[in-house]
């Protein structure tokens, strides 16, 4: 479904990504696990348009993306819930849902609506508060819900348990398998490598801008060397 | 009697400011740039207006609606031509290029227009409103102006509250990429701005030369600089606090002309600001900006 080959990018003169090439296929969790500022936001930056590649090709169902405008991206398909969440903190928590459904139809959108509050019914509750007053777990709870206002193919996740409590990751991480089993293919980066290897199919390990291992996420769990580096021994 | 009378006066020219600001503002939220050149759209409405009235000899109605259209086209091109170009360049060189703009505006207007003034006549003229036997009299341009600009006020938080793009505008101006990710075009939304913002700079470059009948190429620069102060001093970036500013600025200047002095209004209303600005460093309505790292 999306295949990345070869991207090379740049911040000025700092080479961030190195002729890294990886796949997610249709239905997969595909995750991207290594240690800060190893370039995993820099690639998924990169296939949602926000950073442009120097050489390479990122295709997504069979057609480039190379060059189409961030904001075109959404409606093929592939949505991003970026790092740190970035919700609207000023809108309401309803409105930042209207702006994940910007593509879409009306009716559309309220279709989608009324599924990400059967989802999340906390932020049913509070659909008229401003989202700058919910808790770190809710904000990333509208982020998600604000992605999948999309109806992506594919949803991008970025960091999603950064800042929060262990009870709230653990909650996040079955949210995001529930989703891949409803049909939604994720690709998902993370520093927490062991959830983050609990729940997908495959992953891949990025060092300093590098791919340096791929394998069957029941692999990567069992590699020695893995485990040395990213699930503390 | 007085009072009521400088107090409404000081509302009419605060709603011209704070319909000035606006256009300020939501360039300031959106774009982050202070768009300098603001002021001179506001008098090329007023000539446009002058144009069509006194040169082609068509009704006011025509003129406000072509000194609408003709800003609104005009702010967007000069977004595309001298901004676009910028988006990612140091905010002094975005700067230095309004001011750069707002001077090619004004000697433009020398070119075409001369620099003689020329006097205006009031796009509305019926029966001033009296009142109180004949003790209180409010001319036809102060009752329109504050109309205009309870009208505008109320419209543009609708539109900014209620409607897509709207929401669209605010998104943009809260996190770019985040609203980019969401599939909101923002070089559209900065444009949609820019053409709203200009577009009300035309309504009071006609509501000003209407009030303060004698056009010149430098008309906007002043009243620029003071809806500026009001939007600031109502917090930029920040809608309400445009129209409070505004205002506000208006009734003190009148008020402070009235009573304290007149050679002195400009000064107190600068002071104002200095002191509001002491106390509340982000203006009356302004958020916190927490910055990003």
């Amino acid at each position: 479904m999306l295949k990345v080959n070869d991207i090379n990018v740049y911040y000025g003169s700092i080479h961030a990504v190195k002729g890294v090439s990886f796949e997610v296929n249709e239905g997969e969790i595909v995750t991207l696990i290594g240690a800060n500022g190893a370039g995993k936001s820099t690639i998924l930056n990169s296939v949602a348009g926000l950073l442009k590649t120097k050489t390479g090709s990122i295709e997504f169902k069979e057609k480039s993306l190379l060059g189409t405008a961030p904001h075109l991206i959404v409606s093929k398909g592939l949505a991003m819930c970026p790092e740190g969440r970035r919700i609207f903190l000023q809108m309401t928590v309803e409105e930042n849902l209207e702006m994940g459904g910007y593509t879409r139809k009306s009716d559309e959108a309220d279709a989608s609506l009324i599924d990400v509050f059967d989802r999340f019914p906390r932020l049913k509750e509070r659909r008229r508060q401003q989202a700058g007053t919910l808790s770190g777990g809710e904000q990333q709870m509208l982020a998600i819900g604000r992605a999948l206002m999309s109806k992506p193919e594919l949803l991008m996740l970025d960091e999603p348990s950064m800042g929060l409590a262990p009870i709230l990751v653990d909650q996040i991480f079955s949210i995001v398998k529930e989703l891949n089993d409803a049909g939604t293919t994720i690709l998902l980066v993370e520093q927490n490598a062991r959830m983050a290897l609990s729940i997908a199919d495959r992953g891949y390990v990025l060092e300093t801008g590098k791919i340096v291992t791929s394998a069957s996420a029941k692999a990567l769990l069992n590699d020695d060397a893995v485990r040395k580096a990213y699930l503390g021994g | 009697m007085d009072f009521i009378l400088h107090l409404i006066n000081g509302i009419s020219l605060g709603s011209i400011y704070a319909i000035i600001a606006l256009g300020y503002t939501m360039v300031y939220g959106i774009a982050k740039m202070l768009n300098f050149a603001h002021g001179d759209v506001i008098m090329v409405g007023g000539y446009i207006s002058f144009v069509v009235t006194a040169n082609l000899g068509l009704p006011p109605a025509v003129a406000i609606v072509a000194a609408v259209a003709v800003c609104t086209a005009l702010g967007v091109i000069i977004e595309k031509l001298a901004y676009k170009p910028l988006r990612a360049a140091p905010s002094l060189a975005v700067l230095i290029t309004a001011i750069g703009v707002s001077y090619f505006l004004q000697n433009a207007a020398l070119l075409i227009w001369s620099s003689n003034p020329k006097s205006y006549s009031s796009m509305f003229s019926f029966e001033p409103l009296r009142l109180f036997n004949n003790r209180l009299s409010i001319t036809s341009v102060t009752i329109v102006t504050v109309v205009t600009g309870i009208v505008v006020m109320a419209a543009l938080t609708l539109i900014i509250s209620k409607t897509k793009m709207g929401k669209a505008m605010r998104a943009v101006s809260e996190d770019k990429d985040a609203a980019q990710l969401m599939g909101i075009g923002v070089n559209k939304t900065i444009s949609i701005t820019f053409a709203i913002g200009s577009g009300l700079a035309a309504i009071a470059g006609v509501l000003l030369a209407s009030a303060y009948p004698i056009i010149m190429p430098t008309m906007g620069s002043m009243p620029g600089i003071k809806a500026f102060t009001a939007a600031v001093f109502g917090g930029i970036g920040s809608v309400p606090g445009a129209m409070l500013g505004g205002i506000l600025l208006g009734v003190i200047e009148i008020i402070g002309r009235a009573y304290i002095s007149s050679e002195l209004s400009d000064a107190i209303v600068f002071s104002v600001l200095i002191i509001v600005l002491l106390v509340k460093p982000t203006g009356l309505l302004g958020k916190k900006i927490n910055e990003k790292v």
